[in-house]
């Protein structure tokens, strides 16, 4: 289901990993193509498949004045060309055993797909994704049906407390910051998406210099290298685009209420966070895996959960982008609980923040982190999304055993001294999602 | 999504990922004196390992009354022992850099670590000492009922999904086990105490109801030798007769209509009580299953998406779905978002989609494409070690046994499509029906 619609599955775990570590990352292969397209390529030959996947800077902080552009965009990109219409496009994948998808967020939009590596099988669907990429034509029913199909998924949206609180925060740690727009667009946006715009943003953001193809599975360098040439050479070159703008920080603390009738609150706290290669996104890294994203073991588990049985799940995550990613707490409280989980989870921030971190605890995160290090890489797919995203955003590649090695040597004054320096409470946006006399009652 | 006890059921059924390991499933299967089973699938590409413990209870054990005790008891297996009092589990595998959770079905309760393969030894420890020594009293019993009636909020009553699922299923499975909700109804979570979850571990956890599923880079005589060390020593204890009740058969076609205050797209849901691996008469009935859902929604070249999404443009979304591995009769499930509101109209659609199963014969291509694809997600099923521990766990808590690994290309590629229209012909009958309806409050009447 490529709109949404029906609520995706449970196992956020499932997707466990792990690979021999190190050794691999020197494994990485790097070129452009020859319109400069960016590749990069692992072999990994334990099983007979090929995973390809395509990233471009086409994600929501393009869509301009139209929220919504860049993910309908995204949808249609296989949804025809002037030989063949969306179905003929998807059996050609099929009758091979080929998995492709599309996917968008704030600073990407991707195209995948996972093949067999037999020559018989994997070369067919290479020429119809290539041939399919290069002439999409975008059939004016198609945008028609999948513009409906989401404005479907926006309104049953609005019957889910968190997308609703998930929306209102962006918004307000945002501000005016192209990231505040919504990926999958507005009830008011998405009619007015027009297939001209379409074509006009596919244009200029599909493009080869736009584009990184990460490659990994059971194939060797110069049949890696044939495929991204086939993939990428029918791109127009493009240019680069102009660079965001810098993500301007909330000014005061605020709180932001949005009135849903349910049994539990939904709580968002938090701002955004820093870049990617921000040198304190390691100490707040850390940080953000004492405090709650180390699942049962970190303070806000501790506490919101096995103290105070106050919701099921409490926790945090930090994440960097292009631009200013995000640092978020979250919960869902019984109403009658919400000024009680507030206070805990702004105190527990506020502690860690003031006091740092104890010793005990400290090592504690240190040894999970570099501990699992294994863990990280040890799937084809996890290893697919770890090259693609040192392709787009330029990191080393041995950004992982840089990572740990940063983790290793932290100190505790390191943590604080990120922790100070880049979020504070007096800047913090929190949204209630929430009946409305629960939420008007407390700050 | 943070931490322990996944819920696990109905997403399965709604979304056509069938899943199986490989032809040669390459597992090793040992039993210990106690009675418990120890199953080991080595894969060597990474320096982790995956160990799970599989218990054989789940929600569809419990009667009226008892309903989410078994996913209740999953809680409580966290909340510690002499040795290792509430919370040490959980830091010590965290500090090994090690990832640990749990979750419950409708057949089976199930705790994983994932580490380093070198770590083994550690999570064997722990899983052992908390199948003999687990400690339950009143206060940590109080806050976790506090815990689950959180989730039962966040999964359940305050999603208008999660209401319009429990609605489908009480009347979907008709006085079985699958009936009520995994998590349990809200007045059975509140009365339980403490005997009740003692009764339940002395009933169930025992090592001749366990198995042990190891998954990674390991050697299987040296999981079987740590097995032993760890659990050897348990003492066996008798498994009690499982009670199901028996059910109505044909049940007859079945009809909810449920009107949300909150829901703002109409939904429908459709299944058909079919076999499973486990209940199945013909062993390829289920298979055949997999296929029929394949050429239905294999993707978005497949019949549902070409004829109703696109096509005819009357559904938003469709899919359908299949699962085998469950240890009652399962149910084939389709499921669609009409795109104008109007349910009658997709409800047809998805009638004249099973009458043609009936009716016409599969074309060559469209069954080489299913086949195809079935082949080829089971082998990419293969790069994850998880799913790996998972299947081998389903199948043996579900009672297919994971021999049924081996089987499965040669069974996909048995059938023929007078099989497929065979089985739809015997299997997607009205009288095994049930159609649900969700629709906004101030809409008409949809049907």
């Amino acid at each position: 289901m490529r709109t949404g619609i029906m609520a995706a599955g449970i196992m956020a775990w499932a997707s466990v990993s792990a690979s021999a570590g190190g050794a691999m990352e020197a494994d990485i292969q790097q070129w452009q193509t020859n319109n400069g397209a960016k590749v990069l390529f692992v072999a990994r030959h334990e099983l007979p498949i090929v995973d390809v996947q395509m990233a471009f800077d086409a994600g929501s902080a393009r869509d301009g004045d139209s929220a919504g552009l860049a993910r309908l965009t995204n949808h249609l990109l296989l949804d025809g060309t002037s030989a063949l219409d969306a179905g003929e496009i998807a059996r050609q994948f099929e009758r091979y055993g080929a998995r492709v998808s599309t996917n968008s967020g704030r600073d990407t939009a991707e195209v995948s797909l996972r093949a067999l590596s037999e020559a018989a099988r994997l070369d067919p669907v290479i020429t119809n994704l290539a041939d399919a990429l290069a002439d999409a034509r975008f059939p004016t029913d198609a945008v028609e049906r999948v513009r409906q199909q989401m404005r479907l998924g926006l309104e049953q949206a609005q019957s889910s407390p968190s997308d609703l609180a998930e929306r209102a925060f962006a918004q307000g740690i945002y501000g005016d910051h192209p990231y505040a727009s919504p990926p999958s667009g507005t009830l008011d946006s998405v009619p007015q998406l027009e297939r001209e715009a379409v074509v006009a943003f596919h244009q200029r953001h599909y493009t080869a210099s736009n584009a990184t193809i990460a490659i990994v599975g059971d194939l060797e360098a110069p049949r890696a290298k044939a495929i991204a040439e086939q993939l990428s050479s029918k791109l127009p070159t493009g240019k680069a685009l102009p660079e965001l703008p810098e993500v301007r920080l909330p000014t005061s603390a605020q709180t932001i209420r949005v009135p849903f009738q349910a049994e539990q609150t939904h709580v968002l706290i938090g701002q955004p966070s820093v870049r990617r290669g921000d040198e304190t996104y390691y100490p707040l890294y850390m940080a953000n895996h004492m405090l709650g994203g180390s699942g049962l073991t970190s303070i806000l588990a501790e506490r919101m959960r096995e103290e105070r049985g106050l919701s099921y799940s409490s926790g945090s995550r930090i994440t960097t982008g292009a631009r200013r990613g995000r640092f978020q707490m979250s919960t869902q409280v019984r109403n009658d609980a919400l000024a009680e989980a507030l206070d805990v989870m702004r105190g527990s921030f506020v502690e860690l923040r003031d006091e740092g971190p104890n010793a005990e605890r400290l090592e504690a995160s240190r040894r999970n982190i570099t501990g699992s290090f294994p863990l990280q890489l040890d799937s084809n797919r996890d290893l697919l999304g770890y090259v693609s995203s040192i392709g787009f955003h330029n990191l080393p590649h041995d950004y992982l055993a840089q990572f740990i090695a940063r983790i290793e040597a932290m100190q505790a004054t390191q943590v604080t001294g990120a922790l100070n320096a880049q979020l504070n409470p007096a800047q913090m946006i929190t949204v209630l999602v929430g009946p409305e006399a629960t939420i008007n009652a407390v700050d | 999504m943070t931490a322990r006890n996944a819920l696990f059921a109905l997403i399965p059924a709604l979304i056509a990922t069938p899943g199986f390991a490989q032809s040669q499933s390459g597992v090793s299967e040992f039993t210990l004196d106690n009675g418990m089973q120890v199953l080991v699938r080595p894969d060597h590409r990474a320096p982790v390992v995956v160990s799970q413990v599989w218990y054989r209870v789940g929600s569809s054990y419990e009667g009226r009354g008892q309903t989410g005790l078994s996913h209740l008891f999953e809680h409580m297996m966290f909340k510690g022992t002499e040795a290792y009092p509430e919370g040490r589990f959980s830091e010590i595998i965290s500090r090994e850099g090690g990832r640990e959770n749990a979750f419950t079905g409708r057949d089976f309760s199930a705790y994983f670590e994932v580490m380093a393969a070198d770590r083994l030894p550690i999570a064997l420890e722990l899983e052992a000492d908390r199948m003999a020594n687990l400690q339950i009293n009143e206060d940590a019993l109080a806050t976790e009922r506090q815990v689950v009636l959180e989730e039962r909020r966040l999964r359940t009553d305050d999603r208008p999904e999660g209401r319009f699922g429990e609605r489908y299923a009480a009347i979907a499975h008709p006085a079985t086990g699958y009936a009520h909700p995994i998590i349990g109804w809200a007045d059975d979570i509140r009365q339980f105490d403490v005997a009740d979850l003692e009764g339940w571990y002395q009933q169930w956890y025992t090592p001749a109801n366990a198995t042990l599923v190891v998954a990674g880079d390991v050697d299987p005589q040296a999981v079987h030798a740590l097995a032993q060390q760890w659990f050897g020593d348990i003492p066996s204890r008798d498994v009690p007769a499982v009670y199901d009740a028996e059910s109505l058969s044909p049940p007859g076609e079945r009809r909810l209509t449920y009107r949300d205050a909150q829901t703002q797209v109409a939904q429908l849901r459709m299944g058909y009580s079919v076999p499973s691996l486990a209940t199945a008469q013909a062993a390829s009935d289920p298979y055949a299953l997999l296929m029929l859902a394949s050429v239905l929604d294999g993707g978005e070249g497949a019949r549902l998406a070409e004829e109703m999404v696109r096509g005819s443009e009357v559904a938003a979304a469709a899919g359908a779905g299949y699962n085998p591995m469950t240890r009652l009769d399962s149910e084939f499930s389709l499921f669609a978002v009409p795109s104008d509101g109007d349910v009658g109209a997709v409800e047809s659609a998805l009638r004249a989609q099973i009458q043609r199963l009936q009716d016409e014969l599969i074309s060559d291509e469209a069954l080489e494409r299913a086949r195809s694809q079935l082949l080829a997600d089971h082998l990419f099923e293969l790069d994850s070690v998880f799913y790996q521990a998972m299947q081998i766990g389903m199948l043996e808590s579900t009672g297919a046994g994971w021999e049924t690994l081996d089987a499965f290309e040669q069974n996909i590629r048995a059938l023929t499509a007078e099989d497929l229209q065979a089985a739809a012909q015997r299997y997607l009958r009205a009288e095994q029906l049930t159609v649900g309806v969700m629709l906004p409050e101030q809409s008409g009447d949809g049907a």
